[in-house]
């Protein structure tokens, strides 16, 4: 049956790759929802009941406008930058584990598209290279807010990159595996990961937030002072794909943040829950959803409730603060690693 | 003197970058050319004019109480405050006394309106830093005060409240009703305004030391109102040189130490607190009776009514419409404290149906003329909130 196991492969490419862009279409929905309950406002209600047809209004629009490529840009890389950025932000999901295993036919079926077992590594190859997308775009913009942003974006990512890396590091050391299902399963129950890294934890969540360039780390896009940063130039679906490549980076984020660190689909006592398998594991999933939805929910609520940095004082919180204590972290780490099996003796 | 710079030791190159003026920062039409070292201002230049309407000149062409529309539009945060300034000028220069009643009325209409500014200034500082919330929270407060107004004179943006020698009508109930709500749920709102941003660290490291001005160096270029005093320096015309019965009140004059963003920010706050002690006080000691004008037919534009029944209000009503008032030759300087500090009216009345100059002295004209000293060195995201926090207004930079 090798064809029905690409069937569903495919199936389950066709559904993360689904479910990624019809969450991000509607984060921005929520996003304004969420904006709308913490300013005492309606927030959008117009298009269909609640408004909840806004985002597929704001895609018609986007594809509808004008689209603008300024006279002195370098026209293929300025196509360029979009495509990168929203590849990336899409590629990123394959690695999650979205659910335990579906028993089919007396056969398991993973509910992840690839069980790769260097997962994190490919995971976070993948957001590097999202940075290539907001540094082209603003380079090929031939603007100088837009330059100014790309330079910010490139630089914050890469330094919040070190701090992130080290966090995982410390992770790692405890899991003893890089594939990301194996970190899932690991945490069955209510093991989970912030339990016993709860500085790495934290680390990971504020790195998190500069890499998806969410306040307060949104320097790269802050429109007090860059106009809209590295996509000023930027007009119609190419936009889209920036904004919208924000969203679904958010969306991985918060899956990554639940996977590592809370348990993925995995809650208290699940397991004495008296049903079939393939159920639990449903019900599993929809844990890990709603775990996914309340991070989400989480970058809103810090979104318009802080103030951003300004650029030196981000360059300081990342490479004074951030990585020296997930440096520390790390040496924490292994030291009680080591004590724990014995092979350290004070 | 063209100098090449290769031929010289510098070897630097800076970047220009146009600041404005139709950058969304700024918050008006101004034009900043920086001279940047990456993200480090290293010398700027300010251009100005974008909206001058030659205000001072079309004052030289128009009867008095149609100047009153030309001062809504210098600060139009705060059109009342200019509004009052003006009618009280030109009462100062016919000798016209204002009954009690009235200057307290006048006393709650400014406040609020410094309330209103204060509300504008200050949560766009927030905005600036990025902090959208307590923009958007708060400004609905601003829609009551704009509702206030509308229930007085009909307006929101650009007032045109009162006349010389008072206020068209009295305030009706519904506005003394809207008044009691919002000084009672305003307190709330601003105390949540504060816990969102006061104590907060990002913020308060965004705000200490950026854009500072010593006291000395912010007296030199003639500083006023919260700018001033968020240097530390004592200046309040309200209570140096009080006009509209404001020695009647009890109020603090709120000073900050380091003239920066934050001290202006937390002056700005004291003040709105200050203000609403303002009109509670106003609100208790107000007179009995429904007086709203002075006794002055000769100035007054008689009510509508009157001029379609009555010889004399019917006689009144044309000359002042035609501009034929009796007004005195004379010379008078009238200032209020506006929103943004002290807002001068130099009126020069040759006894002609019009001012034979007018001279508004804007603060805000003051203000933007230290940017340049007080950006130096810093970086563009500081420069865009030294900006907001100085709350320069084209309108009222521009006249």
């Amino acid at each position: 049956m090798e064809l029905f196991d690409l069937l569903i492969k495919l199936a389950l490419v066709v559904a993360v790759f689904t479910i990624a862009l019809v969450i991000a279409m509607y984060s921005t929905y929520a996003e304004r929802k969420v904006a709308a309950f913490l300013q005492d406002r309606l927030g959008p209600n117009r298009a269909g009941p609640y408004g909840i047809l806004q985002p597929l209004a704001d895609g018609g629009k986007m594809f509808m406008k004008e689209e603008i490529i300024p006279s002195k840009a370098d026209t293929f890389l300025f196509i360029l930058g979009p495509c990168i950025a929203m590849m990336t932000a899409c590629m990123t999901g394959v690695v999650i584990p979205w659910g335990n295993t579906l028993i089919i036919d007396g056969k398991a079926y993973i509910m992840q598209v690839t069980d790769i077992n260097v997962g994190i590594l490919f995971a976070f190859a993948v957001v590097s290279i999202g940075v290539y997308g907001i540094m082209i775009g603003g380079w090929a913009s031939n603007n100088k807010y837009s330059l100014l942003g790309a330079i910010r974006a490139s630089s914050q990512m890469i330094s919040y990159e070190l701090a992130m890396g080290f966090s995982i590091i410390a992770l790692i050391m405890t899991t003893g595996s890089l594939s990301l299902r194996d970190i899932v399963e690991q945490q069955s129950g209510f093991h989970w990961n912030f339990l016993y890294q709860p500085l790495g934890c934290l680390l990971f969540i504020i790195c998190a937030f500069a890499e998806t360039n969410r306040a307060p780390f949104d320097l790269p896009e802050c429109e007090t002072e860059l106009v809209g940063g590295y996509h000023t130039e930027y007009s119609s679906m190419k936009l889209g794909f920036y904004l919208f490549a924000e969203y679904i980076n958010m969306f991985i984020s918060a899956a990554i943040i639940s996977a590592l660190f809370f348990g993925g689909y995995n809650f208290p006592f699940l397991d004495k829950i008296d049903a079939p398998h393939n159920v639990i594991t449903l019900i599993g999933t929809a844990i890990f959803f709603a775990k996914i939805i309340f991070f989400i929910f989480f970058f809103m609520w810090v979104r318009w409730t802080l103030p951003r940095f300004r650029y030196d004082q981000l360059m300081h919180l990342g490479w004074y603060v951030l990585l020296p204590i997930s440096i520390l972290n790390v040496l924490v780490t292994g030291a009680v690693t080591l004590f724990r099996n014995g092979q350290f003796h004070f | 003197m063209y100098q090449d710079d290769r031929t010289t030791l510098q070897v630097k190159d800076y970047t220009t970058l146009n600041l404005g003026p139709t950058h969304p920062a700024t918050h008006g039409i101004f034009q900043n050319v920086l001279k940047m070292d990456g993200e480090i201002i290293v010398e700027s230049e300010q251009t100005i004019g974008y909206i001058h309407r030659a205000f001072e000149k079309l004052a030289e062409r128009r009867p008095f109480n149609q100047i009153t529309p030309i001062t809504d539009r210098l600060n139009y945060c705060s059109s009342p405050i200019n509004n009052i300034g003006w009618h009280m000028t030109v009462e100062k220069l016919a000798g016209i006394s204002i009954p009690k009643r009235v200057e307290y009325m006048r006393v709650i209409i400014m406040e609020l309106a410094r309330i209103a500014d204060h509300i504008v200034c200050n949560t766009v500082i927030g905005v600036d830093t990025g902090a959208m919330t307590g923009f958007l929270y708060v400004f609905q407060w601003r829609e009551k005060i704009y509702e206030i107004y509308e229930e007085i004179c009909g307006a929101r943006l650009t007032t045109n409240i009162g006349r010389i020698g008072g206020f068209e009508r009295d305030f009706p109930q519904t506005a003394w009703q809207k008044l009691d709500d919002f000084i009672r749920d305003f307190p709330a709102a601003l105390q949540e305004f504060e816990k969102l941003l006061v104590r907060n660290r990002i913020f308060m490291d965004r705000t200490i030391n950026c854009g500072p001005i010593s006291a000395e160096r912010a007296l030199a270029y003639s500083f006023t109102g919260p700018n001033l005093r968020a240097a530390g320096v004592d200046y309040d015309v309200r209570a140096m040189n009080p006009y509209c019965s404001y020695q009647d009140f009890d109020f603090i004059i709120p000073i900050g130490k380091h003239g920066d963003t934050y001290d202006r920010f937390m002056v700005r706050n004291q003040e709105m607190w200050e203000s609403l002690n303002i009109i509670k006080q106003a609100l208790q000691k107000m007179p009995a009776g429904n007086e709203y004008h002075a006794d002055v037919p000769e100035f007054y534009l008689p009510e509508k009514a009157d001029v379609y029944s009555k010889m004399e209000a019917l006689i009144y009503h044309f000359k002042i419409v035609m501009g034929e008032t009796q007004i005195p030759v004379g010379e008078v300087y009238h200032a209020v404290e506006g929103g943004n500090g002290e807002l001068g009216y130099y009126l020069i009345s040759d006894g002609g149906r019009t001012p034979y100059r007018l001279h508004f002295r804007r603060p805000c004209f003051i203000y933007y003329q230290a940017y340049p000293e007080m950006i130096k060195g810093t970086y563009l995201s500081d420069a865009i909130l030294t900006m907001s926090s100085m709350n320069v207004i084209a309108g009222e930079l521009d006249a």
